[in-house]
């Protein structure tokens, strides 16, 4: 904490203290956290993080949050796993999956909720607020049970009930608005600016998003105190792109790790893709579209951090890369086969476009590679259960079951032979 | 009275057309443009609008219905 200075906008440069802002007065541009990182140099060494705990806040000296308000159901230092299946599968001889499955509601956005809920009890207020579909509504809500602020999730009211339990179970106070995406964002820009309440993503927004470079500290660590050689993370607002960017840049920064040559490639699915269009179209000009996918959780049609997400990708060398829906089930189920990991939908995504990546030679076969899988599979199962074989139905006995594997077998020989 | 901040996103078609000066003589709003960016394909203005609440609101929703993207200045706000 001592260490984050100041608000800065990323438009026109100016600063302002560390309150609950999120635009620059002047330009409205966004703001985000400037650092002291001379002293962090001085101060911050691995022996100093390597003896903290076993979370997030094993970093607490390179986020902009006091850990003695800390919110912690325990986020982060989620397992690294050499990826040999999936990696013999696409040619890739040094890949990894980071499974952020394993955050306590499932997603990487505890990563973001336990900064953005610190910060909050760290200026007094008394509660914390979201508009979500899915992950970010779970995390706010178990984060605010356990902090013991009040919560207002808000949510589009034709969420699918199994969304919703995710997040009323811990008690927090459940908006549904009529109306479409677009509403919704313009109701709680409104209400933002009228109640006193932390917004995560609105007014917390720059100490929220700086939760996502843990994802670049942990994986560094992880590997040994190095820079992966590329990365390939999914984009919806392209704020974890840009996070895990602009942590890997720190580590080099504070010589905690060599200098980074990390290729950072971002992944969307086809009906929701502006940043990919984009690169795709050689331009930093974002146009905003009206998200169709499967990939709910990506669904971000005017992303926050488009424009600075194109710029990592060219400043990088990474690509940009987009899937179909039906590639991104293949995808889950390509990981879920491999390695045994569950994945959501965005998660597919990433698996997907990794794959396309590796196909096209835009991945070394050599390059130490990052896959981030950003959540758990459970809350997107109706995504891929027509995809999924069904159940052998046996009666129960010995002649009947070795019938129907019979059968089964049989299907797949003849099938294979085509 | 009320301040709104505000994105405007212009489809191709309707970037050579007045828009936000015919806004501010419609309604009762002061418009305060503070960044923006024109192409020849499209174009976006982050701009403030000051006036009394329910003014602001029928504005909005007239420049909506002329084909004019709005949106909240910092993207979208509901996230998975």
């Amino acid at each position: 904490m001592p260490y984050a200075k100041a608000l800065r906008c990323r438009e026109c440069g100016r600063e302002y203290g560390l309150e609950p802002l999120h635009v620059c007065e002047f330009c409205f541009g966004p703001l985000e956290v400037a650092y002291d990182y001379e002293a962090m140099h001085r101060n911050i060494t691995r022996e100093t993080i390597e003896r903290g705990p076993n979370s997030v806040w094993r970093y607490a000296d390179l986020l902009p949050a006091d850990p003695a308000y800390a919110v912690d159901i325990n986020a982060g230092f989620t397992p690294l796993i050499r990826a040999k299946n999936l990696g013999e599968h696409l040619g890739l001889k040094n890949l990894y999956i980071k499974n952020d499955c394993a955050n306590p509601t499932w997603s990487f956005k505890d990563r973001v909720v336990t900064v953005a809920a610190t910060k909050a009890r760290e200026f007094g207020f008394e509660t914390l607020a979201c508009a979500s579909t899915g992950n970010l509504a779970n995390s706010v809500s178990a984060h605010a049970a356990s902090a013991g602020l009040e919560a207002y999730v808000f949510i589009p009211s034709d969420l699918e009930r199994g969304k919703i339990i995710g997040s009323s179970v811990y008690g927090a106070t459940l908006v549904a608005v009529d109306g479409n995406y677009d509403d919704v964002n313009r109701l709680c820009s409104e209400l933002a600016d009228k109640y006193k309440w932390a917004f995560v993503n609105i007014n917390m927004r720059p100490y929220y998003a700086e939760g996502s470079k843990t994802l670049a500290y942990e994986v560094a660590e992880q590997l040994g105190w190095r820079a992966p050689e590329h990365v390939v993370a999914p984009m919806a607002s392209g704020s974890l792109y840009v996070k895990i960017w602009k942590g890997l840049q720190e580590l080099s920064k504070l010589w905690l790790i060599d200098s980074v040559q990390t290729k950072m490639s971002g992944a969307q699915a086809r009906g929701c893709s502006p940043i990919v269009t984009a690169f795709e179209g050689h331009t930093h000009n974002i146009k905003p579209v009206r998200p169709n996918t499967i990939a709910k959780s990506l669904a971000i049609g005017n992303p926050a951090d488009g424009y600075y997400a194109l710029q990592v990708m060219e400043e990088s060398g990474g690509h940009g890369v987009a899937s179909e829906d039906e590639e991104i089930v293949e995808g889950i189920k390509l990981l879920a086969e491999s390695e045994g990991i569950f994945a959501e939908t965005a998660g597919g995504v990433v698996i997907s476009g990794l794959r396309k990546l590796a196909l096209a030679g835009k991945i070394a076969p050599d390059e130490v590679t990052v896959a981030y899988i950003t959540g758990g599979g459970l809350k997107t199962q109706e995504a891929i259960e027509s995809a999924l074989e069904l159940p052998l139905h046996v009666a129960p006995t010995m002649a009947s079951f070795e019938a129907v594997l019979g059968e089964r077998t049989q299907a797949r020989e003849t099938a294979a032979a085509v | 009275m009320a301040k709104q901040r505000v994105k405007f996103t212009f489809p191709q078609e309707l970037i050579t057309l007045p828009i936000i000066y015919e806004l501010g003589k419609q309604y009762n709003i002061v418009t305060n443009v503070r960044r923006a960016d024109v192409t020849d394909d499209r174009g976006w203005v982050v701009l403030e609008m000051d006036g009394p609440i329910e003014e602001i609101e029928q504005a909005l929703e007239w420049v909506a219905t002329k084909g004019v993207r709005v949106d909240p200045v910092q993207g979208d706000i509901v996230e998975g």
